[in-house]
């Protein structure tokens, strides 16, 4: 389970989080929708315990061992190949040599990228450190996802075994917190919707049966007013 | 062995491999250290100062900016890709972190200083006979307690805009007590006196090495902390 109470955090004169309150339990979806500059990776950042909130507190079963992060940089080494990266990342998570290389198999494969393992990171793609990254959050099978605009770097066919692969993730009862300014990315995951403008969530609702066309003229009346 | 033990050892292991592979920075010591040590042998006038006179301050000038460019790249590595926001959203703890920065290092600086200490003998014709061991338990006395204030320093510059002129101006006035000790070791050790003469220098280095490694390992956790 996550839950956020009341989280407020500001640099200088601009507020990144303004009351930001919410629960999350096991299989659940959140998806933040939010223009640049609404504080949503400032949001991730906080629930990820990289930041400590000037007001308000988070609430996390298993601690930091339970949070995978997924976000604008892979977290990963250059010199070193996917899987001496992965290797290093599961043993900083407790796990033994032989179970780490057996999930970094699992997840590579799962992502297609089993044929680069023992390739030196730097030389990857874009696409392929993208996916890299995401096999680095999931190495230690995280109970929380945190997701801060995911699918950059994927091609269609990457994206959408992301998105199938997340999905399985909030099947096995995975929560997962996805920030993102493109409706179209996420919606489809989203058991929760929440709109985030200047720090503040203005609308925090369950997504009930809406689509991506609805739930995105309601994101575009929120932000533009009209 | 006890979590804190094994992610140090993890985190430096790591550290020392993707040094092996890059060897960008080891090559730039060793080099640095030759050129340094031949500087201050050609430019010695012998009739003014003796070999002797000058080695002991040729030695710890050398050793101490070798070190520097190990310090300044122990957190370098975690800039690309954002690596360091990875180690802190693992469940490693803050001080096994410094710990591995810390042996990293002085496995590091200590490969410069086995380099750099034959040829400092031989291009100062000095003898050192009995001396050498004795030169070596100061040599390091001395790494321990510069490379501890160094790692730490090097955190803290590595989130400013001139890390590598900020380490030397933050660290040197630190270090100065140290090497003071040391060269005053060193010039007794090259003299043949007796290790009776040198006994105060090694109690100050080492009761430098107990105050300053434990303050920086207690004050690492604050200045990663965003």
């Amino acid at each position: 389970m996550l839950r956020a109470e009341s989280l407020r955090h500001a640099f200088g004169a601009a507020r990144a989080l303004d009351d930001v309150s919410f629960t999350l339990t096991a299989g659940r979806t959140l998806v933040v929708f939010g223009p640049n500059g609404a504080g949503k990776t400032t949001l991730l950042r906080v629930l990820a315990g990289l930041i400590k909130p000037q007001a308000g507190a988070v609430y996390l079963e298993g601690g930091r061992s339970a949070v995978g992060w997924i976000g604008h940089h892979a977290h990963l080494y250059g010199h070193l190949t996917v899987l001496e990266n992965l290797q290093f990342w599961g043993a900083l998570y407790g796990l033994r040599r032989v179970e780490a290389e057996r999930r970094a198999v699992d997840v590579l494969t799962r992502l297609g990228l089993a044929d680069r393992a023992g390739q030196v990171v730097r030389t990857l793609s874009r696409g392929q450190l993208q996916r890299a990254a995401i096999a680095r959050a999931l190495i230690h099978d995280p109970a929380v996802l945190l997701l801060d605009e995911p699918f950059t770097g994927l091609d269609l066919a990457a994206a959408a075994e992301f998105r199938h692969l997340l999905a399985e993730l909030a099947g096995r009862g995975r929560v997962l917190v996805m920030a993102t300014h493109n409706v179209e990315e996420g919606v489809e995951l989203a058991t929760d919707v929440a709109f985030q403008l200047a720090g503040r969530f203005v609308r925090l609702e369950p997504r009930g049966g809406r689509g991506a066309a609805a739930i995105a003229e309601d994101y575009r009346r929120t932000v533009t007013g009209v | 062995m006890s979590d804190l033990w094994r992610d140090a050892w993890t985190l430096a292991r790591k550290d020392l491999l993707i040094e092996y592979r890059s060897r960008t920075a080891f090559l730039s010591a060793a080099v640095f250290t030759v050129l340094v040590l031949l500087v201050f042998v050609f430019g010695r006038d012998p009739t003014a100062v003796a070999a002797v006179d000058l080695a002991p301050s040729a030695l710890w000038v050398t050793f101490t900016f070798a070190a520097m460019l190990a310090l300044n790249r122990a957190f370098q590595l975690e800039l690309e890709n954002q690596a360091f926001d990875g180690l802190l959203l693992s469940p490693a703890s803050r001080w096994s972190l410094f710990l591995g920065k810390l042996v990293g290092n002085l496995v590091f600086v200590g490969s410069i200083e086995a380099l750099g200490l034959p040829l400092f003998v031989l291009f100062f014709n000095v003898s050192l006979g009995t001396s050498l061991f004795p030169l070596i338990g100061v040599l390091a006395l001395a790494t321990v307690g510069f490379v501890a204030v160094g790692t730490l320093f090097s955190a803290m510059a590595i989130r400013t805009r001139f890390a590598e002129l900020m380490l030397p101006v933050l660290l040197l006035p630190f270090v100065l007590p140290p090497l003071m000790w040391a060269a005053q070791a060193t010039t007794a050790l090259l003299a043949a006196r007796p290790l009776s003469e040198i006994r105060g220098s090694l109690y100050f280095l080492a009761a430098y090495d107990i105050v300053f490694v434990t303050v920086s390992i207690l004050l690492f956790p604050f200045l990663v902390e965003e």
